[in-house]
């Protein structure tokens, strides 16, 4: 493990202990009040995951074309960390959006190609688990699918409708919510980062193993 | 240039002979279709009356469905005999066998679909059949898309265990936009008024959704296919 | 017929892994024009492995394939020398399996990998090819109404379509009679005559046995002897393999 991985742990183990107290303390939001706090977790989650969903793609691009072994493993990491922080950003979403809007789930066109997105990294993981040998270019074909999908979901869906709040609002957060939301971004990035380096690491160990195995045969 | 579309039709012409000497795919996708369509008319038509605009969402159902079906038994025909790697091992542009496969797909899918349309318009009151143009431009569009990056799946699943299951998984994600595509330009053909404007916008959709997928799957098929 | 390309066949230090399986590492041999080479050894030794390698279907992951100086294969890098397409056509492979279509018809699927391999008169080629394999007659009814031992003989004659300078069979032997085997062996001396290369996989010596002009042992995914001389093959089997033949 690089130097940096355990101090950063602790770091990101901190600023996640600290969060709700600086979240907490931060003014509530005019119209929606207390539900608004849950922008603090979800605007994150659903940023990280759509970064995961970038260094995914594009990692899936190089390996087929270059055949990097090293970009198949961060590809495989990236996308069981979409997974993850889609999840998290697609519960938390209907949280607020019950109180916000009324309905748990709108066809929306940020919710719904959130939810496709997602679901194309579900498939990833599925297709990598279960389709056996030369699953990782299948998986990989994938990736490069579902990224050349996302303005074809986003143009679609929109023509029907939108009622998601624009991201545009973010430079414009007074100060006393803009930095517990910056606070949380970090803390998010940060964790994002750990998790991936441990997970390539994960598949790096795996490869040595065989590498080791072969060896012995 | 002409190699490439030579062997390609060469491929779709045996694979069009292999089908209509067995009819098998053709006759166990349709009727699957069939099987779909009527259970959504026992589930939406109440007292002759269909649920509105059910019809469009229905035929692209149907289609998916069956087009499913049919992916995955072809490309299992070329596996029985271990065909696709003969055919890999032919002197010949790889991605002129996915259009050969291709072609053949869209083919079979078009004909099944002309059989549903006449039986969904009845079951469920739908006038399809006031612009016919559109209709062909629109189910041509939108089959082209969906196989497009079916038979791309279905060839490299090939190769993976438990392939039926994941077909589908594979699939249908990133047919999504598609499929929404293809049933709201057919649902513009339903409507009591014909709104050219919309129809056009979800037809271009597909347009570009079809020349998008099918460039990428070309551009990847190769190393998609060799292990 | 005339046989475009190259006369020699290289293989140096030639490995494929798949995970942490060797499924065949570092073998090394060579064929010449007009030469039978047999690869030898039990089922699930790596023959097929070596021979998908050979026909380009699967990367190797280290080692080098030279096909004379056609093309060459270098590891898991991409191919020097001609195209991939170019290569491909100077290879004729029989495999496991029939790569026949059983709805069509003999002549039908002759056809079809004849003009798959761009040949200028498809149909001609594939009558002429039926006949060599006895099966004129049959030319007209499904592949799939055929005996295992038709079959093959269809089969190979489909590898064989493009007069391929390097001709690779998997287990051509399995489930043949006893005339079809003589058959099979007269076309290998033939194409031998005609100076091609031919690599014959087989874990069975007693059908093969006289036919090879050298002899790789494989045995689980190594190479184990390099046999040149043919007519100590027997005890060499024994040897090498442990285990007499049944």
């Amino acid at each position: 493990m690089p130097k940096w991985f355990t101090p950063a742990s602790v770091i990101c183990a901190l600023m996640f202990a600290v969060s709700p107290l600086l979240i907490a303390n931060a003014p509530f939001e005019s119209t929606m009040g207390l539900v608004q706090k849950i922008s603090y977790y979800h605007m994150p989650s659903a940023w990280i995951f759509l970064i995961a969903g970038i260094v995914c793609g594009v990692a899936s691009i190089r390996y087929l074309f270059q055949g990097n072994l090293s970009q198949d493993r961060l590809a495989q990491a990236a996308a069981e960390l979409v997974v993850l922080f889609g999840a998290l950003a697609i519960v938390t979403g209907p949280l607020w959006a019950r109180k916000a809007w009324g309905v748990w789930w709108q066809w929306d066109v940020r919710l719904t190609s959130s939810l496709m997105g997602w679901m194309v990294s579900v498939a990833y993981v599925l297709v990598r688990k279960y389709g056996g040998p030369g699953s990782d270019k299948l998986a990989a074909g994938l990736a490069l699918f579902g990224m050349a999908n996302v303005p074809f979901i986003y143009i679609s869906v929109n023509y029907w409708r939108t009622i998601h709040p624009k991201t545009s609002v973010v430079p414009k957060l007074p100060l006393q919510m803009g930095i517990p939301f910056w606070f949380c971004v970090v803390a998010f990035v940060l964790l994002f980062t750990l998790l991936l380096r441990l997970r390539v690491r994960l598949e790096e160990q795996r490869a040595r193993v065989d590498e080791l195995y072969l060896a012995l045969d | 240039m002409s190699r490439f579309f030579r062997v390609a039709w060469i491929v779709l012409r045996k694979d069009l002979t292999v089908e209509m000497r067995s009819l098998e795919i053709f006759s166990t996708s349709l009727f699957f279709a069939v099987s779909v369509v009527l259970f959504f008319a026992v589930a939406f038509v109440q007292e002759g009356r269909a649920l509105d605009g059910a019809a469009a969402g229905i035929l692209w159902i149907a289609v998916a469905f069956a087009g499913t079906l049919a992916l995955g038994r072809t490309f299992e025909r070329e596996r029985q005999a271990e065909t696709l790697r003969a055919l890999l091992l032919a002197p010949a542009d790889r991605p002129a066998i996915y259009v050969g496969k291709l072609l053949g797909i869209i083919a079979l899918l078009l004909v099944t679909e002309v059989v549903l349309l006449p039986l969904i318009a009845y079951l469920f009151q739908a006038g399809f059949f006031s612009h016919l143009l559109w209709l062909a431009a629109i189910l041509l569009a939108g089959t082209v898309g969906y196989c497009a990056v079916g038979t791309l799946f279905a060839a490299m699943l090939v190769r993976a265990r438990s392939r039926d299951v994941l077909l589908p998984i594979l699939l249908y994600p990133i047919a999504i936009p598609v499929i929404i595509a293809g049933v709201r330009a057919t649902a513009t053909l339903v409507a009591p008024e014909f709104d050219v404007a919309l129809a056009r916008f979800w037809l271009s959709l597909m347009a570009a959704y079809d020349v998008v997928f099918v460039t990428l799957a070309l551009w990847s098929f190769e190393p998609l296919m060799t292990d | 017929m005339t046989v475009a390309g190259f006369d020699h066949l290289a293989v140096s230090d030639l490995s494929r892994h798949f995970g942490r399986r060797r499924a065949l590492s570092n073998v090394t041999f060579q064929a010449t024009a007009g030469s039978i080479l047999g690869l030898l050894g039990p089922n699930g030794a790596g023959k097929s492995t070596l021979i998908s390698m050979l026909a380009t279907l699967l990367k190797p992951t280290s080692g080098t394939i030279r096909y004379g100086s056609l093309a060459t294969i270098q590891g898991a890098a991409d191919m020097t020398g001609a195209s991939a397409s170019a290569l491909r056509g100077a290879i004729g492979m029989l495999g496991h399996d029939l790569y026949l279509y059983p709805e069509l018809t003999a002549a039908e699927n002759l056809t079809f990998f004849a003009a798959l391999y761009g040949a200028a008169d498809p149909r001609t080629d594939a009558l002429r090819a039926l006949e060599r394999a006895r099966l004129a007659d049959r030319a007209h009814d499904p592949v799939g109404s055929f005996s295992r031992g038709m079959r093959q003989r269809v089969a190979l004659e489909r590898a064989l379509i493009h007069g391929p300078r390097l001709v690779l069979l998997d287990e051509p032997f399995t489930g043949l009679d006893d005339r079809s085997v003589a058959a099979l062996t007269a076309r290998l001396r033939e194409l031998r005559g005609e100076g091609r290369i031919i690599l014959l996989a087989t874990h069975d010596l007693d059908l093969a046995e006289g036919l090879f002009d050298q002899a790789v042992f494989i045995r689980d995914g190594r190479m184990v002897e390099l046999a040149t001389q043919p007519q100590a093959l027997r005890t060499l089997y024994q040897s090498v393999m442990g285990q007499p033949q049944a």
